[in-house]
Protein backbone atom coordinates (compact mmCIF):
# COMPACT_ATOMS: atom_id res chain seq x y z
CA UNK A 1 0.00 0.00 0.00
CA UNK A 2 1.50 3.33 -0.63
CA UNK A 3 1.59 6.10 1.70
CA UNK A 4 -1.31 8.38 0.16
CA UNK A 5 -3.52 5.93 0.47
CA UNK A 6 -2.52 4.83 3.96
CA UNK A 7 -3.27 8.23 4.64
CA UNK A 8 -6.63 8.40 2.37
CA UNK A 9 -7.32 5.41 4.62
CA UNK A 10 -6.76 7.14 7.83
CA UNK A 11 -8.89 10.05 7.05
CA UNK A 12 -11.98 8.36 6.17
CA UNK A 13 -11.23 6.61 9.63
CA UNK A 14 -10.90 9.34 11.60
CA UNK A 15 -13.97 11.14 10.04
CA UNK A 16 -16.11 7.81 10.06
CA UNK A 17 -14.54 8.10 14.35
CA UNK A 18 -15.38 11.82 14.27
CA UNK A 19 -18.61 11.04 13.01
CA UNK A 20 -19.88 8.86 15.60
CA UNK A 21 -19.99 5.97 12.77
CA UNK A 22 -18.93 2.52 13.84
CA UNK A 23 -16.35 0.78 12.70
CA UNK A 24 -16.92 -2.70 11.40
CA UNK A 25 -14.19 -5.81 11.42
CA UNK A 26 -13.72 -5.44 7.67
CA UNK A 27 -12.66 -1.84 7.52
CA UNK A 28 -9.62 -0.59 7.39
CA UNK A 29 -8.02 0.64 11.08
CA UNK A 30 -5.01 1.47 12.44
CA UNK A 31 -3.08 -1.31 14.06
CA UNK A 32 -2.72 0.33 17.27
CA UNK A 33 -6.30 0.42 17.40
CA UNK A 34 -6.91 -2.74 16.97
CA UNK A 35 -4.30 -3.78 19.65
CA UNK A 36 -5.98 -1.43 21.45
CA UNK A 37 -9.22 -3.17 21.54
CA UNK A 38 -7.98 -6.82 21.44
CA UNK A 39 -5.80 -5.75 24.29
CA UNK A 40 -9.45 -4.07 26.35
CA UNK A 41 -11.77 -7.02 24.80
CA UNK A 42 -9.90 -9.74 25.84
CA UNK A 43 -9.35 -8.32 29.50
CA UNK A 44 -12.78 -8.05 29.48
CA UNK A 45 -13.36 -11.40 28.57
CA UNK A 46 -10.84 -13.12 30.77
CA UNK A 47 -12.72 -11.29 33.78
CA UNK A 48 -16.31 -12.84 32.51
CA UNK A 49 -14.79 -16.12 32.94
CA UNK A 50 -12.43 -15.92 36.10
CA UNK A 51 -15.24 -13.47 37.39
CA UNK A 52 -17.40 -16.94 37.57
CA UNK A 53 -14.96 -18.39 40.27
CA UNK A 54 -15.45 -16.40 43.18
CA UNK A 55 -19.34 -16.63 43.00
CA UNK A 56 -19.46 -20.45 41.85
CA UNK A 57 -17.83 -20.90 45.31
CA UNK A 58 -21.14 -20.67 46.82
CA UNK A 59 -23.16 -22.54 44.75
CA UNK A 60 -23.20 -25.77 46.50
CA UNK A 61 -23.77 -23.82 49.70
CA UNK A 62 -26.57 -21.04 48.88
CA UNK A 63 -29.35 -21.15 51.63
CA UNK A 64 -32.22 -21.34 49.46
CA UNK A 65 -33.44 -23.00 46.44
CA UNK A 66 -34.51 -19.60 44.86
CA UNK A 67 -30.98 -17.76 45.88
CA UNK A 68 -29.53 -20.98 44.08
CA UNK A 69 -30.84 -20.62 40.83
CA UNK A 70 -30.38 -16.72 40.97
CA UNK A 71 -27.04 -18.03 41.62
CA UNK A 72 -26.76 -20.33 39.26
CA UNK A 73 -28.58 -18.27 36.31
CA UNK A 74 -25.65 -15.10 37.00
CA UNK A 75 -23.34 -17.22 36.87
CA UNK A 76 -23.98 -19.03 33.39
CA UNK A 77 -24.35 -15.58 32.55
CA UNK A 78 -20.85 -14.88 33.09
CA UNK A 79 -19.95 -17.67 30.84
CA UNK A 80 -22.27 -16.60 28.12
CA UNK A 81 -20.57 -13.10 28.20
CA UNK A 82 -17.07 -14.94 27.98
CA UNK A 83 -18.48 -16.21 24.82
CA UNK A 84 -19.59 -13.14 23.10
CA UNK A 85 -16.58 -11.14 24.37
CA UNK A 86 -14.58 -14.05 22.88
CA UNK A 87 -16.04 -13.74 19.38
CA UNK A 88 -16.45 -10.21 19.32
CA UNK A 89 -12.46 -10.04 19.74
CA UNK A 90 -12.51 -12.81 16.72
CA UNK A 91 -13.69 -10.12 14.43
CA UNK A 92 -9.98 -8.25 14.99
CA UNK A 93 -8.10 -11.21 13.71
CA UNK A 94 -7.48 -13.24 17.14
CA UNK A 95 -8.56 -16.83 18.05
CA UNK A 96 -10.06 -18.01 21.03
CA UNK A 97 -7.38 -20.49 22.09
CA UNK A 98 -4.63 -17.87 21.61
CA UNK A 99 -6.13 -15.19 24.24
CA UNK A 100 -6.66 -18.03 26.41
CA UNK A 101 -3.48 -18.58 26.16
CA UNK A 102 -2.10 -15.13 26.95
CA UNK A 103 -4.66 -15.50 30.11
CA UNK A 104 -2.84 -18.81 31.46
CA UNK A 105 0.75 -17.52 30.60
CA UNK A 106 -0.16 -14.36 32.46
CA UNK A 107 0.65 -12.21 29.22
CA UNK A 108 -2.96 -10.74 29.80
CA UNK A 109 -4.81 -9.39 32.26
CA UNK A 110 -8.34 -9.92 33.94
CA UNK A 111 -9.68 -7.07 36.18
CA UNK A 112 -7.79 -7.48 39.86
CA UNK A 113 -11.22 -7.62 41.74
CA UNK A 114 -11.46 -10.87 41.56
CA UNK A 115 -8.64 -11.68 43.21
CA UNK A 116 -9.99 -10.89 46.36
CA UNK A 117 -11.96 -13.86 48.37
CA UNK A 118 -15.93 -14.53 49.00
CA UNK A 119 -15.77 -15.71 52.51
CA UNK A 120 -19.05 -15.73 53.56
CA UNK A 121 -22.74 -15.72 51.65
CA UNK A 122 -22.93 -11.73 51.75
CA UNK A 123 -20.08 -11.30 49.70
CA UNK A 124 -22.22 -12.74 46.35
CA UNK A 125 -24.56 -10.22 47.45
CA UNK A 126 -21.62 -7.23 47.60
CA UNK A 127 -20.31 -8.46 44.11
CA UNK A 128 -23.76 -7.97 42.48
CA UNK A 129 -24.59 -4.89 44.22
CA UNK A 130 -20.70 -3.37 43.76
CA UNK A 131 -18.57 -4.93 41.35
CA UNK A 132 -21.53 -5.21 38.90
CA UNK A 133 -22.76 -1.84 39.78
CA UNK A 134 -18.97 -0.65 39.13
CA UNK A 135 -18.91 -2.95 35.88
CA UNK A 136 -22.20 -1.40 34.74
CA UNK A 137 -21.00 2.34 35.29
CA UNK A 138 -18.03 0.95 33.14
CA UNK A 139 -19.72 -0.89 30.82
CA UNK A 140 -23.01 1.55 29.63
CA UNK A 141 -20.76 4.08 27.45
CA UNK A 142 -19.10 1.06 26.14
CA UNK A 143 -22.49 0.18 24.25
CA UNK A 144 -21.54 3.38 22.14
CA UNK A 145 -17.93 2.25 21.48
CA UNK A 146 -16.38 3.16 18.37
CA UNK A 147 -16.15 -0.74 17.39
CA UNK A 148 -19.23 -1.87 16.31
CA UNK A 149 -18.99 -5.55 17.40
CA UNK A 150 -18.07 -4.39 20.89
CA UNK A 151 -20.19 -2.13 20.83
CA UNK A 152 -23.17 -4.59 20.43
CA UNK A 153 -22.04 -7.14 22.53
CA UNK A 154 -22.08 -4.56 25.05
CA UNK A 155 -26.08 -3.78 24.93
CA UNK A 156 -26.44 -7.63 25.77
CA UNK A 157 -23.76 -7.68 28.52
CA UNK A 158 -25.15 -4.57 30.50
CA UNK A 159 -29.06 -5.20 30.36
CA UNK A 160 -27.68 -8.86 32.02
CA UNK A 161 -25.79 -7.00 34.74
CA UNK A 162 -28.26 -4.94 35.45
CA UNK A 163 -30.10 -8.17 36.55
CA UNK A 164 -27.23 -8.61 38.81
CA UNK A 165 -26.86 -5.75 39.66
CA UNK A 166 -30.38 -6.00 41.57
CA UNK A 167 -30.15 -9.44 42.92
CA UNK A 168 -27.06 -8.51 44.44
CA UNK A 169 -28.72 -5.18 46.12
CA UNK A 170 -32.14 -7.48 47.12
CA UNK A 171 -29.76 -10.26 48.78
CA UNK A 172 -28.19 -7.52 50.63
CA UNK A 173 -31.44 -5.84 51.67
CA UNK A 174 -32.39 -9.73 52.85
CA UNK A 175 -29.54 -9.99 55.23
CA UNK A 176 -29.57 -6.87 56.17
CA UNK A 177 -33.00 -6.51 57.65
CA UNK A 178 -32.72 -10.29 58.64
CA UNK A 179 -31.15 -11.14 61.41
CA UNK A 180 -28.61 -9.84 63.51
CA UNK A 181 -25.91 -11.85 62.13
CA UNK A 182 -27.05 -11.37 58.99
CA UNK A 183 -26.92 -7.91 59.16
CA UNK A 184 -23.64 -8.47 60.55
CA UNK A 185 -22.53 -10.80 57.61
CA UNK A 186 -23.70 -7.71 55.08
CA UNK A 187 -22.25 -4.77 57.08
CA UNK A 188 -18.60 -7.02 56.40
CA UNK A 189 -18.89 -7.97 53.23
CA UNK A 190 -19.41 -3.89 52.03
CA UNK A 191 -16.88 -3.25 54.08
CA UNK A 192 -14.47 -5.21 52.66
CA UNK A 193 -15.73 -4.76 49.14
CA UNK A 194 -16.27 -1.09 49.16
CA UNK A 195 -12.59 0.08 48.45
CA UNK A 196 -11.56 -3.00 46.00
CA UNK A 197 -15.13 -1.79 43.58
CA UNK A 198 -13.67 2.17 43.78
CA UNK A 199 -10.78 0.69 42.05
CA UNK A 200 -11.82 -1.24 39.44
CA UNK A 201 -12.18 2.36 37.28
CA UNK A 202 -8.43 2.05 37.17
CA UNK A 203 -6.27 4.67 38.24
CA UNK A 204 -6.56 8.31 38.71
CA UNK A 205 -6.64 10.24 35.55
CA UNK A 206 -3.15 11.79 35.68
CA UNK A 207 -2.08 8.25 36.38
CA UNK A 208 -3.86 6.31 33.19
CA UNK A 209 -1.55 4.79 30.89
CA UNK A 210 -4.29 4.10 28.01
CA UNK A 211 -6.76 6.81 28.83
CA UNK A 212 -6.16 9.81 26.43
CA UNK A 213 -6.09 7.70 23.07
CA UNK A 214 -8.58 5.67 24.12
CA UNK A 215 -10.91 8.62 24.57
CA UNK A 216 -9.88 10.24 21.16
CA UNK A 217 -10.77 6.76 19.54
CA UNK A 218 -14.03 6.55 21.04
CA UNK A 219 -13.53 3.38 22.81
CA UNK A 220 -13.72 5.28 26.08
CA UNK A 221 -16.37 7.82 26.69
CA UNK A 222 -15.69 9.08 30.06
CA UNK A 223 -12.69 9.37 32.34
CA UNK A 224 -11.83 6.84 35.31
CA UNK A 225 -12.01 9.74 37.56
CA UNK A 226 -15.58 10.74 36.30
CA UNK A 227 -17.32 7.59 36.01
CA UNK A 228 -15.91 6.42 39.88
CA UNK A 229 -17.68 10.20 41.14
CA UNK A 230 -20.56 8.99 39.27
CA UNK A 231 -20.49 5.07 40.91
CA UNK A 232 -20.01 6.94 44.61
CA UNK A 233 -22.84 9.13 43.98
CA UNK A 234 -25.51 6.44 43.28
CA UNK A 235 -23.96 3.92 45.70
CA UNK A 236 -24.43 6.34 48.77
CA UNK A 237 -28.46 6.73 48.58
CA UNK A 238 -28.31 3.32 47.99
CA UNK A 239 -26.34 2.05 50.92
CA UNK A 240 -28.49 4.56 53.14
CA UNK A 241 -31.90 2.52 51.45
CA UNK A 242 -29.59 -1.00 52.07
CA UNK A 243 -29.43 -0.06 56.29
CA UNK A 244 -25.65 -0.37 55.83
CA UNK A 245 -22.66 1.77 56.19
CA UNK A 246 -19.71 2.51 53.94
CA UNK A 247 -16.30 1.96 55.59
CA UNK A 248 -15.33 5.67 54.65
CA UNK A 249 -15.14 7.91 57.73
CA UNK A 250 -14.26 11.03 54.52
CA UNK A 251 -17.97 10.53 52.66
CA UNK A 252 -19.82 13.51 52.58
CA UNK A 253 -21.83 15.14 50.40
CA UNK A 254 -20.63 18.66 48.60
CA UNK A 255 -22.86 20.99 47.93
CA UNK A 256 -20.72 23.42 45.80
CA UNK A 257 -19.66 20.39 43.48
CA UNK A 258 -22.63 18.55 43.53
CA UNK A 259 -21.32 15.46 44.13
CA UNK A 260 -19.87 12.93 47.15
CA UNK A 261 -15.95 14.23 48.47
CA UNK A 262 -14.89 11.05 49.52
CA UNK A 263 -11.52 9.51 51.14
CA UNK A 264 -7.95 9.23 49.39
CA UNK A 265 -7.74 5.62 47.61
CA UNK A 266 -4.70 3.40 48.05
CA UNK A 267 -3.37 3.00 44.50
CA UNK A 268 -0.37 0.43 46.59
CA UNK A 269 -3.13 -1.78 47.03
CA UNK A 270 -4.19 -2.15 43.46
CA UNK A 271 -0.52 -2.14 42.40
CA UNK A 272 0.02 -5.01 44.71
CA UNK A 273 -2.54 -7.06 42.77
CA UNK A 274 -2.02 -6.03 39.96
CA UNK A 275 1.61 -7.65 40.43
CA UNK A 276 -0.24 -10.68 41.30
CA UNK A 277 0.28 -10.14 45.15
CA UNK A 278 -3.22 -10.03 46.23
CA UNK A 279 -4.73 -12.70 48.26
CA UNK A 280 -6.06 -14.88 45.09
CA UNK A 281 -4.42 -14.51 42.38
CA UNK A 282 -2.29 -17.50 42.07
CA UNK A 283 -5.77 -19.67 43.22
CA UNK A 284 -8.00 -18.02 40.28
CA UNK A 285 -5.41 -18.74 37.31
CA UNK A 286 -4.47 -21.71 38.97
CA UNK A 287 -8.00 -23.20 38.64
CA UNK A 288 -8.23 -21.81 35.39
CA UNK A 289 -5.29 -23.21 34.08
CA UNK A 290 -6.20 -26.88 35.79
CA UNK A 291 -9.84 -26.56 34.04
CA UNK A 292 -8.30 -26.01 30.61
CA UNK A 293 -5.34 -28.72 31.21
CA UNK A 294 -7.64 -31.61 32.68
CA UNK A 295 -10.26 -30.58 29.76
CA UNK A 296 -7.55 -30.84 27.16
CA UNK A 297 -8.83 -34.95 26.40
CA UNK A 298 -12.45 -33.55 25.61
CA UNK A 299 -11.72 -30.81 23.58
CA UNK A 300 -9.74 -33.55 21.65
CA UNK A 301 -11.85 -35.94 21.18
CA UNK A 302 -14.41 -33.60 20.01
CA UNK A 303 -11.91 -32.14 17.60
CA UNK A 304 -11.05 -36.10 16.58
CA UNK A 305 -14.71 -36.96 15.93
CA UNK A 306 -15.50 -34.06 13.94
CA UNK A 307 -12.65 -34.94 11.66
CA UNK A 308 -13.62 -38.23 11.66
CA UNK A 309 -17.22 -37.05 10.41
CA UNK A 310 -15.46 -34.80 7.72
CA UNK A 311 -13.90 -37.83 6.25
CA UNK A 312 -16.70 -40.12 6.01
CA UNK A 313 -18.96 -37.78 4.59
CA UNK A 314 -16.17 -37.20 2.22
CA UNK A 315 -15.31 -40.51 1.59
CA UNK A 316 -19.03 -41.98 1.44
CA UNK A 317 -20.44 -43.41 -2.03
CA UNK A 318 -22.49 -40.42 -4.02
CA UNK A 319 -25.96 -41.65 -5.06
CA UNK A 320 -26.15 -42.17 -8.61
CA UNK A 321 -28.60 -39.74 -10.52
CA UNK A 322 -30.23 -40.34 -13.58
CA UNK B 1 -50.78 -35.28 45.88
CA UNK B 2 -48.76 -38.97 46.56
CA UNK B 3 -45.80 -37.85 49.16
CA UNK B 4 -43.47 -40.64 47.84
CA UNK B 5 -43.62 -40.00 43.98
CA UNK B 6 -42.84 -36.05 44.49
CA UNK B 7 -39.74 -36.64 47.05
CA UNK B 8 -38.64 -39.35 44.44
CA UNK B 9 -38.87 -37.57 41.37
CA UNK B 10 -38.05 -34.00 42.98
CA UNK B 11 -34.62 -35.20 44.99
CA UNK B 12 -33.30 -37.20 41.75
CA UNK B 13 -33.83 -33.54 40.16
CA UNK B 14 -32.57 -31.49 43.52
CA UNK B 15 -29.07 -33.97 43.62
CA UNK B 16 -28.63 -34.38 39.71
CA UNK B 17 -28.70 -30.07 40.12
CA UNK B 18 -26.37 -29.85 42.88
CA UNK B 19 -23.89 -32.59 41.00
CA UNK B 20 -24.10 -30.19 37.72
CA UNK B 21 -23.54 -27.20 39.92
CA UNK B 22 -20.34 -28.28 41.31
CA UNK B 23 -18.48 -27.82 37.48
CA UNK B 24 -19.34 -24.07 37.26
CA UNK B 25 -15.61 -22.87 36.53
CA UNK B 26 -14.64 -26.30 35.83
CA UNK B 27 -15.50 -27.53 32.78
CA UNK B 28 -13.39 -28.24 30.13
CA UNK B 29 -14.64 -25.48 27.40
CA UNK B 30 -17.25 -22.69 27.99
CA UNK B 31 -19.79 -23.59 26.03
CA UNK B 32 -20.26 -26.55 28.44
CA UNK B 33 -19.90 -23.98 31.25
CA UNK B 34 -23.25 -22.65 29.28
CA UNK B 35 -25.00 -26.20 28.31
CA UNK B 36 -23.81 -27.85 31.91
CA UNK B 37 -25.43 -24.90 34.26
CA UNK B 38 -28.35 -24.80 31.45
CA UNK B 39 -29.37 -28.12 32.76
CA UNK B 40 -28.67 -28.27 36.41
CA UNK B 41 -31.08 -25.31 36.12
CA UNK B 42 -33.74 -26.50 34.30
CA UNK B 43 -33.81 -29.57 36.88
CA UNK B 44 -33.42 -27.07 40.16
CA UNK B 45 -36.61 -26.13 38.31
CA UNK B 46 -38.35 -29.35 38.41
CA UNK B 47 -36.92 -29.98 42.21
CA UNK B 48 -38.82 -26.81 43.20
CA UNK B 49 -42.71 -27.41 41.50
CA UNK B 50 -42.48 -30.85 42.98
CA UNK B 51 -40.70 -30.74 46.59
CA UNK B 52 -43.42 -27.73 46.86
CA UNK B 53 -46.11 -29.98 45.77
CA UNK B 54 -45.51 -31.81 49.36
CA UNK B 55 -44.18 -29.10 51.90
CA UNK B 56 -42.06 -26.15 51.69
CA UNK B 57 -39.18 -26.54 49.31
CA UNK B 58 -36.34 -25.01 51.71
CA UNK B 59 -37.16 -27.43 54.53
CA UNK B 60 -37.14 -30.56 52.12
CA UNK B 61 -33.97 -29.89 50.83
CA UNK B 62 -32.24 -28.52 53.64
CA UNK B 63 -33.69 -29.90 57.11
CA UNK B 64 -33.83 -33.26 56.17
CA UNK B 65 -31.43 -36.14 57.34
CA UNK B 66 -29.90 -38.14 54.69
CA UNK B 67 -31.91 -40.69 55.23
CA UNK B 68 -35.48 -39.29 54.42
CA UNK B 69 -34.00 -38.35 50.82
CA UNK B 70 -35.20 -40.57 48.39
CA UNK B 71 -33.16 -39.99 45.08
CA UNK B 72 -32.04 -42.64 42.84
CA UNK B 73 -27.95 -43.53 43.80
CA UNK B 74 -27.39 -42.35 40.25
CA UNK B 75 -27.77 -38.95 40.86
CA UNK B 76 -25.48 -38.33 44.21
CA UNK B 77 -22.67 -39.78 42.36
CA UNK B 78 -19.79 -37.49 42.15
CA UNK B 79 -18.90 -35.70 39.51
CA UNK B 80 -15.46 -37.41 38.45
CA UNK B 81 -14.37 -36.72 35.16
CA UNK B 82 -16.49 -35.26 32.27
CA UNK B 83 -16.66 -38.81 31.18
CA UNK B 84 -18.45 -40.18 34.58
CA UNK B 85 -20.58 -36.71 34.37
CA UNK B 86 -21.94 -37.79 30.85
CA UNK B 87 -22.04 -41.18 31.74
CA UNK B 88 -24.45 -40.08 34.66
CA UNK B 89 -26.35 -37.39 32.23
CA UNK B 90 -26.60 -40.28 29.31
CA UNK B 91 -28.10 -43.28 32.40
CA UNK B 92 -30.68 -40.48 33.60
CA UNK B 93 -31.74 -38.04 31.22
CA UNK B 94 -33.01 -41.22 28.92
CA UNK B 95 -34.62 -42.62 31.78
CA UNK B 96 -36.19 -39.16 32.71
CA UNK B 97 -37.25 -38.92 29.73
CA UNK B 98 -39.12 -42.00 29.01
CA UNK B 99 -40.76 -41.14 32.41
CA UNK B 100 -42.13 -37.89 31.72
CA UNK B 101 -43.27 -38.58 28.67
CA UNK B 102 -45.24 -41.59 30.43
CA UNK B 103 -46.60 -39.41 32.99
CA UNK B 104 -46.98 -36.34 30.46
CA UNK B 105 -49.69 -38.49 28.58
CA UNK B 106 -51.84 -40.47 31.50
CA UNK B 107 -53.43 -37.19 32.76
CA UNK B 108 -52.32 -37.89 36.44
CA UNK B 109 -51.75 -35.19 38.80
CA UNK B 110 -47.87 -35.15 37.58
CA UNK B 111 -48.95 -34.58 33.59
CA UNK B 112 -48.60 -30.94 33.58
CA UNK B 113 -45.30 -30.77 35.38
CA UNK B 114 -43.91 -33.75 33.09
CA UNK B 115 -45.17 -32.10 29.63
CA UNK B 116 -43.27 -28.81 30.53
CA UNK B 117 -40.19 -31.17 31.89
CA UNK B 118 -40.22 -33.75 28.74
CA UNK B 119 -39.01 -30.77 26.44
CA UNK B 120 -36.38 -29.95 29.08
CA UNK B 121 -35.48 -32.80 29.18
CA UNK B 122 -34.93 -33.88 25.53
CA UNK B 123 -32.00 -31.73 25.50
CA UNK B 124 -30.38 -32.76 28.37
CA UNK B 125 -30.83 -36.14 26.33
CA UNK B 126 -29.64 -34.78 23.20
CA UNK B 127 -26.98 -32.85 24.98
CA UNK B 128 -25.81 -36.48 26.66
CA UNK B 129 -26.28 -38.57 23.70
CA UNK B 130 -23.93 -36.17 21.51
CA UNK B 131 -20.88 -36.14 24.22
CA UNK B 132 -21.30 -39.97 24.30
CA UNK B 133 -20.83 -40.34 20.76
CA UNK B 134 -17.78 -37.73 20.99
CA UNK B 135 -16.18 -39.24 23.16
CA UNK B 136 -16.79 -42.82 22.77
CA UNK B 137 -15.47 -42.49 18.72
CA UNK B 138 -13.37 -40.06 19.48
CA UNK B 139 -9.36 -40.38 20.69
CA UNK B 140 -8.43 -43.61 22.48
CA UNK B 141 -8.04 -41.40 25.10
CA UNK B 142 -11.24 -40.40 25.57
CA UNK B 143 -12.98 -43.67 24.46
CA UNK B 144 -11.06 -45.25 27.36
CA UNK B 145 -12.79 -43.16 29.49
CA UNK B 146 -16.12 -43.50 28.18
CA UNK B 147 -15.94 -47.16 28.86
CA UNK B 148 -14.78 -46.96 32.22
CA UNK B 149 -17.52 -44.11 33.27
CA UNK B 150 -20.26 -46.25 31.17
CA UNK B 151 -18.90 -49.35 32.87
CA UNK B 152 -18.74 -47.94 36.71
CA UNK B 153 -22.35 -46.08 37.02
CA UNK B 154 -23.95 -49.18 35.21
CA UNK B 155 -25.22 -51.11 38.23
CA UNK B 156 -27.09 -47.80 39.16
CA UNK B 157 -28.87 -48.04 36.04
CA UNK B 158 -30.74 -51.30 37.47
CA UNK B 159 -32.43 -48.85 40.41
CA UNK B 160 -34.30 -45.88 38.14
CA UNK B 161 -37.06 -49.22 36.87
CA UNK B 162 -37.68 -50.20 40.49
CA UNK B 163 -41.65 -49.29 40.81
CA UNK B 164 -42.61 -45.64 42.45
CA UNK B 165 -45.55 -45.72 44.49
CA UNK B 166 -48.43 -42.73 43.85
CA UNK B 167 -47.06 -42.28 40.27
CA UNK B 168 -50.00 -44.81 38.56
CA UNK B 169 -47.77 -46.92 36.91
CA UNK B 170 -48.00 -50.81 37.34
CA UNK B 171 -45.41 -53.56 37.26
CA UNK B 172 -45.83 -53.88 33.51
CA UNK B 173 -45.29 -50.28 32.89
CA UNK B 174 -42.01 -50.06 34.35
CA UNK B 175 -40.71 -53.43 32.58
CA UNK B 176 -41.82 -51.30 29.29
CA UNK B 177 -39.94 -48.24 30.37
CA UNK B 178 -36.64 -50.36 31.45
CA UNK B 179 -37.21 -52.41 27.97
CA UNK B 180 -37.28 -49.06 25.88
CA UNK B 181 -34.24 -47.49 27.93
CA UNK B 182 -31.86 -50.24 27.53
CA UNK B 183 -32.91 -50.03 23.77
CA UNK B 184 -31.87 -46.55 23.35
CA UNK B 185 -28.70 -46.43 25.55
CA UNK B 186 -27.35 -49.78 23.39
CA UNK B 187 -27.93 -48.28 20.12
CA UNK B 188 -26.31 -44.94 21.55
CA UNK B 189 -23.09 -46.76 23.12
CA UNK B 190 -23.10 -49.01 20.11
CA UNK B 191 -22.90 -45.96 17.90
CA UNK B 192 -20.20 -44.51 19.70
CA UNK B 193 -18.26 -47.69 19.43
CA UNK B 194 -18.76 -48.43 23.55
CA UNK B 195 -19.52 -51.95 25.00
CA UNK B 196 -22.92 -52.35 26.47
CA UNK B 197 -21.54 -52.92 30.17
CA UNK B 198 -21.95 -56.52 31.43
CA UNK B 199 -22.58 -56.51 34.87
CA UNK B 200 -25.79 -56.53 36.82
CA UNK B 201 -28.15 -53.74 37.26
CA UNK B 202 -30.44 -55.45 39.73
CA UNK B 203 -29.27 -57.88 42.23
CA UNK B 204 -27.01 -58.33 45.66
CA UNK B 205 -24.15 -56.64 44.27
CA UNK B 206 -26.00 -53.67 42.55
CA UNK B 207 -27.31 -50.25 43.66
CA UNK B 208 -30.86 -49.95 44.71
CA UNK B 209 -31.95 -48.55 48.15
CA UNK B 210 -31.92 -44.78 47.28
CA UNK B 211 -35.48 -44.91 47.05
CA UNK B 212 -35.63 -46.31 50.60
CA UNK B 213 -33.49 -43.77 51.87
CA UNK B 214 -30.22 -45.71 51.81
CA UNK B 215 -27.77 -43.57 50.35
CA UNK B 216 -23.63 -43.67 49.22
CA UNK B 217 -21.04 -42.37 51.54
CA UNK B 218 -20.21 -39.45 48.85
CA UNK B 219 -24.24 -38.27 49.81
CA UNK B 220 -23.82 -37.40 53.38
CA UNK B 221 -20.84 -34.94 52.80
CA UNK B 222 -22.69 -33.07 49.11
CA UNK B 223 -25.60 -33.31 52.01
CA UNK B 224 -23.28 -31.44 54.48
CA UNK B 225 -21.63 -28.58 52.10
CA UNK B 226 -25.25 -27.81 50.69
CA UNK B 227 -27.28 -27.54 53.65
CA UNK B 228 -24.58 -25.60 56.39
CA UNK B 229 -25.00 -22.10 55.79
CA UNK B 230 -28.98 -23.10 56.03
CA UNK B 231 -28.90 -24.70 59.00
CA UNK B 232 -26.67 -22.54 60.87
CA UNK B 233 -29.10 -20.05 61.06
CA UNK B 234 -32.36 -21.59 62.46
CA UNK B 235 -35.15 -19.73 61.33
CA UNK B 236 -33.18 -17.09 59.25
CA UNK B 237 -34.84 -15.98 55.83
CA UNK B 238 -32.71 -15.59 52.92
Amino acid sequence: MTSVTTEAYEAAFDAAVAADERIEPRDWMPEAYRATLIRQMAQHAHSEIIGMQPEANWITRAPSLRRKAILMAKVQDEAGHGLYLYSAAETLGVSRDELLDKLHTGRQKYSSIFNYPTLTWADVGAIGWLVDGAAITNQVPLCRCSYGPYARAMVRVCKEESFHQRQGYELLLALSKGTPAQHAMAQDAVDRWWWPSLMMFGPPDDASAHSAQSMAWKIKRHSNDELRQRFVDICVPQAESLGLSLPDPDLRWNEERGHHDFGAIDWSELTEVIKGNGPCNEQRLGQRRRAHEEGAWVREAAAAHAAKRRTAQHTEPREATA
Amino acid sequence: MDTAAALALGDDALVLSHRLGEWAGHAPVLEEEVALANIALDLLGQARVLLSLVGDEDELAYLREERAFRNLQLVEQPGGDFAHTIARQLYFSGYQYLLYERLAADGGPLSGLAAKAVKEVAYHRDHAEQWTTRLGDGTQESHRRMQRACDALWRYTGEMFRPVEGLGLDAEDWVLLDAAWTARVTEVLTGATLTVPEGPRADAWSAGGGREGLHTEPFGRMLAEMQHLHRSHPGASW
